[in-house]
């Protein structure tokens, strides 16, 4: 019962905050709601029993993916979005592709809704689990992620660096 | 106990936003920012679907997944950072040309 009563409040807390990602035409608003929508998703994760995957998410996305959102939102000083006219093509396509997904949608959980409960707790997460099966089954792909990591790095900083600032490298002279 | 169908709808009104603020949104920063709400959708389901079938590649799939939104993050905003200093712009309406 407490289980479904954290995973409804956090839930709504998590739809809540993606709706107002939408709705909001500041940037800054947008990246706000998102940190509320990762840290209660975090919270939806313990009650599945991933503690691991609770904690990366806080530190990881809700820390420094967001701390790199919005820093790049006061770097650029992006202001609010101006509006524009719906186009055609959004309303000749758009709205009846949009109905005739939403009843297929709720005619298939209406067919089709099981009732079979995630036990909360059951699997253990724990990083101690986790680490075991990463550095055992999954040793390699952990090792290439490692390279990708290196490599984004890499492209970000020749990415974002200053035009004047490469071209004036130590090798310049030689 | 919550039901897994619970879970699975959660994460597909996760992703449904995200997909509506890829294609309603202009500013290339919040279309950014949809992509992530997108990718989270899909890690609940992974999560849920882990615990359901008591597997814990589940869970470690959505280690991969936070790494290569990490590394996506990164390699991204520096695009937008490229863009925003050749153009002055992040309309993504106004980026319609490839050269400048």
């Amino acid at each position: 019962m407490i289980h479904l009563t954290l995973f409804l409040v956090f839930g709504a807390i998590c739809v809540a905050g993606a709706v107002n990602l939408l709705v909001q035409r500041h940037p800054i608003n947008s990246a706000l709601s998102l940190i509320a929508v990762l840290a209660s998703l975090a919270v939806e994760y313990l009650l599945l029993g991933a503690e691991f995957v609770a904690a990366v998410q806080v530190i990881v996305y809700a820390g420094a993916i967001m701390v790199l959102f919005v820093f790049t939102i006061m770097l650029l000083n992006a202001g609010e979005e101006e509006r524009t006219r719906g186009s055609r093509v959004a309303m000749v396509i758009g709205i009846p592709s949009l109905l005739i997904g939403g009843v297929l949608l709720a005619w298939v959980l209406v067919r089709h809704s099981g009732t079979e409960a995630v036990l909360a707790g059951a699997l253990p997460g724990s990083p101690e689990n986790v680490a075991w099966m990463l550095f055992h089954e999954f040793l390699l792909p952990f090792e290439v992620t490692s390279v990708l990591i290196l490599i984004a790095i890499m492209g970000a900083v020749v990415l974002a660096a200053r035009p004047e600032a490469t071209s004036t490298g130590p090798g310049k002279e030689s | 106990m919550v039901p897994l169908s619970y879970y699975l709808i959660l994460g597909g009104i996760l992703f449904a936003c995200g997909v509506c603020g890829f294609l309603i949104r202009r500013n290339i920063i919040t279309i950014f920012m949809s992509i992530e709400l997108m990718l989270n959708g899909v890690n609940l389901t992974f999560v849920a679907f882990a615990a359901h079938w008591q597997r814990l590649s589940g869970q470690i799939f959505v280690f991969f997944v936070m790494v290569v939104a990490a590394a996506e993050a990164a390699v991204g905003l520096a695009i937008i950072i490229s863009v925003y200093r050749t153009r002055e712009t992040l309309n993504v309406d106004q980026v319609n040309l490839l050269k400048l």
